[in-house]
C-alpha cells in the first residue's frame, strides 16, 4: 500500500517537473515572440517591465487572472467553462510521451506516436465548443473554420508521420530517435524524408491555428474568432494551450525528423559530438523561432487557399512519399540505427 | 491493493461511464450535448480496450472516431437549429416498434453468448505477448500476412464508398467563377498593367497667358 502511494506521489512530482517548466517557457516564449516581431517591425517590443521587458509576460498573466470573466447572456454556461479546459488538458497530456533524453521520459509506451496523434486531435474540441457555447456569430464562424482546417491538416500530418514510422519501424518515440543514430546530422530522417518534413512542420503550424493559417482567429474579419467572448483567466487558458501546442510541435519536429537529443556532429568530436537533452532544446528553439518568423513575414491565407493547399498539394505528396519511404526501407537505401 | 483488483475496479468504472453516457446520447434534449455524450462513450470504450491490452485498437478508436468523425458530426449538428419540443413528438407512436427491435437484439445477443458458452471457447493467452511482440507489431504482421485478402477487400470497399459519396454530391453548376492557382503564379506584370508614356500637359489658362 505504501509503495502504491509513493508511486503515485513520485509520478505527480515527475509531472510537475514537466508542466511547471512548460508553463514558464510559455511565458518566456510569449516575451520572445513580442521581441522578435517588434524587431522585424523595427520596433523595440516590450522593454519597460523588468530587465529588457522580461517580466512583461508575468505581468500580463497577473492582469488576466484578476480580470473579471464575463459570461455572455444566453450562452451555454457549462460548455462555456468546459471548453478552455478541453483545449488545455490534451495540450498538457501530450507531453507525457515526449522523450527529452535517453530514458528521460515520463511514459515510455509502445504506441507513443499514436497517443500523440490522439491527444493533438482532441484539442480541437476546445475550440469548437468555445465557438458554439459563446452564442456569438463571430465565434461560431471561427469554430467552423478551425474544425475544417484541423481535420484537413491532420490527414497530411498523419501521413507524414507514417513515413517516419516506415523508416524507424516503431511507434515508440525513443526507438524513433535511436533509429536516427549514426554519423551525426546526415543520418537524421529529415534528409530521406525532406518533402514530408517540410509538410509536417507546415501542417503543425496549421494545426495550432498560427499565422499564416490563423483564419480561426482572423482579427481583421471575425474579430478574434472562437475566443472573442472570453476574458480574464478563461482566455488565459486558451492562450496557454495554444503556446503549449506550438512548443509541442517544435519538440515533435525535432524528435521525429531531426534526431531528438542526438548531436549533429559525429561521435568522434568529443564533447560536442555527444548527445544530450541540450541538443533537443536547441533544435526545438529553432523550430519555435520559425513560428514567430512566419507570423511576422507572411500575410494570412484565404480560406479556400488553405483547403486547396491541404487537400490538393500536401496529401498527394505525402501519399507518394509513403511509397518512396517503403522503397527506401525495402531496398536498404537508408541506414537505420548506428 | 493488488493489480488485479485495481484492474477490475477500473473495468467496472469505465463500463459504467460508457453505459451512462450511451444512455445520455439518446436522452439529452440538446443535440450538441448528445454528440458530446457520444464522444465520452467512445472514450470510455477506448479505455476498456486499453485495459484488455489492445492498445493499438484503443488509441486508433480515439484518433479516428473522437478526433475526426465526431468533430465532423459536431460540425453539422452545430449548424442545426432544432426545436427541442418537436423532438419528443411521436415518442409514444414509435415506442412499440422500438421495444420490439430492442427485444430482438437482446435475444440475439443472449443466443450468441449461449453458443459461445456451449463451445467453451475461452480465449487463449495474448498472442502478442506469446510471441514477445508489441500489440501493434503483432497486429500489423497478422493483418499483412494471414488476413491480407480481407484487409485489401475492406480497403477497396471503403474506396468505393468514398468515390460514391463524392459522385452523389458532385454537381456541375454553370456560371461559377474559379481560380487557377497555376495561372496566378505564372502571371507577369506585362499581362496586367500597360505603362503608357506621354508628354506632360499644361493647364488651359497657363498655355493661353
Amino acid at each position: 500500500m505504501a509503495a502504491d502511494i509513493w508511486l503515485v506521489l513520485w509520478t505527480l512530482i515527475k509531472i510537475l517537473c514537466i508542466v511547471l517548466p512548460l508553463v514558464i517557457s510559455v511565458a518566456m516564449y510569449v516575451w520572445w515572440e513580442r521581441k522578435v516581431i517588434g524587431w522585424m517591425h523595427a520596433r523595440m517590443g516590450p522593454n519597460k517591465v523588468g530587465p529588457a521587458g522580461l517580466l512583461q509576460a508575468f505581468a500580463d498573466v497577473v492582469k488576466l487572472l484578476i480580470k473579471e470573466v464575463i459570461v455572455p447572456t444566453s450562452s451555454n454556461k457549462f460548455l462555456f467553462f468546459l471548453a478552455p479546459l478541453l483545449g488545455l488538458v490534451p495540450a498538457l497530456a501530450a507531453w507525457a510521451v515526449v522523450p527529452f533524453d535517453q530514458g528521460l521520459v515520463l511514459a515510455n509506451i509502445n504506441a507513443g506516436v499514436l497517443y500523440l496523434l490522439a491527444m493533438t486531435s482532441l484539442g480541437v474540441y476546445g475550440i469548437i465548443l468555445a465557438g458554439w457555447a459563446s452564442n456569438s456569430r463571430y465565434a461560431l464562424l471561427g469554430a467552423m473554420r478551425s474544425a475544417a482546417q484541423v481535420i484537413s491538416y491532420e490527414l497530411a500530418m498523419g501521413m507524414a508521420i507514417v513515413c517516419v514510422l516506415v523508416l524507424a519501424g516503431s511507434l515508440n518515440l525513443t526507438a524513433i530517435v535511436d533509429a536516427q543514430k549514426g554519423a551525426g546530422i546526415l543520418d537524421w530522417f529529415m534528409w530521406p524524408l525532406l518533402p514530408v518534413f517540410v509538410i509536417y512542420f507546415i501542417s503543425g503550424v496549421a494545426e495550432t491555428n498560427r499565422a499564416p493559417f490563423d483564419v480561426a482567429e482572423g482579427e481583421s474579419e471575425i474579430v478574434a474568432g472562437f475566443h472573442v467572448e472570453y476574458s480574464g483567466s478563461a482566455f488565459a487558458l486558451f492562450f496557454l494551450a495554444e503556446y503549449a501546442n506550438m512548443i509541442l510541435v517544435s519538440f515533435l519536429a525535432s524528435v521525429l525528423f531531426c534526431g531528438g537529443w542526438l548531436s549533429p556532429f559525429p561521435a568522434s568530436w568529443g564533447f560536442i559530438g555527444a548527445g544530450g537533452w541540450w541538443w533537443l532544446f536547441v533544435k526545438a528553439f529553432l523550430f519555435a523561432f520559425l513560428f514567430l518568423w512566419f507570423r511576422a513575414s507572411f500575410p494570412r491565407y484565404r480560406y479556400d487557399q488553405i483547403m486547396r493547399l491541404g487537400w490538393k498539394v500536401f496529401i498527394p505528396i505525402t501519399i507518394v512519399w509513403v511509397l518512396v519511404a517503403g522503397c527506401l526501407k525495402y531496398f536498404g537505401w537508408v541506414t537505420v540505427g548506428a | 491493493m493488488s493489480p488485479q483488483l485495481f484492474q477490475i475496479i477500473c473495468f467496472y468504472a469505465f463500463g459504467i461511464v460508457a453505459v451512462i453516457s450511451a444512455l445520455m446520447v439518446i436522452s439529452m434534449r440538446n443535440s450538441v450535448h448528445a454528440v458530446l455524450s457520444l464522444v465520452l462513450t467512445f472514450f470510455s470504450v477506448a479505455c476498456l480496450w486499453l485495459l484488455a491490452q489492445a492498445e493499438f485498437l484503443g488509441i486508433a478508436l480515439v484518433v479516428v472516431y473522437v478526433g475526426a468523425v465526431m468533430v465532423l458530426f459536431l460540425f453539422v449538428v452545430m449548424m442545426l437549429d432544432i426545436n427541442h419540443e418537436r423532438l419528443r413528438e411521436g415518442f409514444i407512436k414509435y415506442l412499440p416498434v422500438g421495444i420490439v427491435v430492442a427485444a430482438v437484439m437482446l435475444v440475439e445477443l443472449l443466443a450468441l453468448i449461449g453458443v459461445k458458452a456451449m463451445h467453451a471457447n475461452t480465449m487463449g493467452p495474448d498472442p502478442a505477448a506469446a510471441q514477445g511482440l508489441s500489440n501493434t507489431a503483432w497486429l500489423g504482421q497478422a493483418m499483412y500476412t494471414q488476413f491480407l485478402l480481407p484487409f485489401e477487400i475492406a480497403a477497396l470497399i471503403l474506396t468505393v464508398g468514398v468515390i460514391a459519396a463524392v459522385v452523389l454530391t458532385l454537381r456541375h453548376r454553370t456560371g461559377t467563377k474559379q481560380q487557377n492557382p497555376g495561372d496566378q503564379v505564372r502571371v507577369e506584370a506585362t499581362r496586367r498593367v500597360r505603362i503608357v508614356k506621354m508628354e506632360a500637359e499644361r493647364r488651359q489658362q497657363e498655355s493661353q497667358s
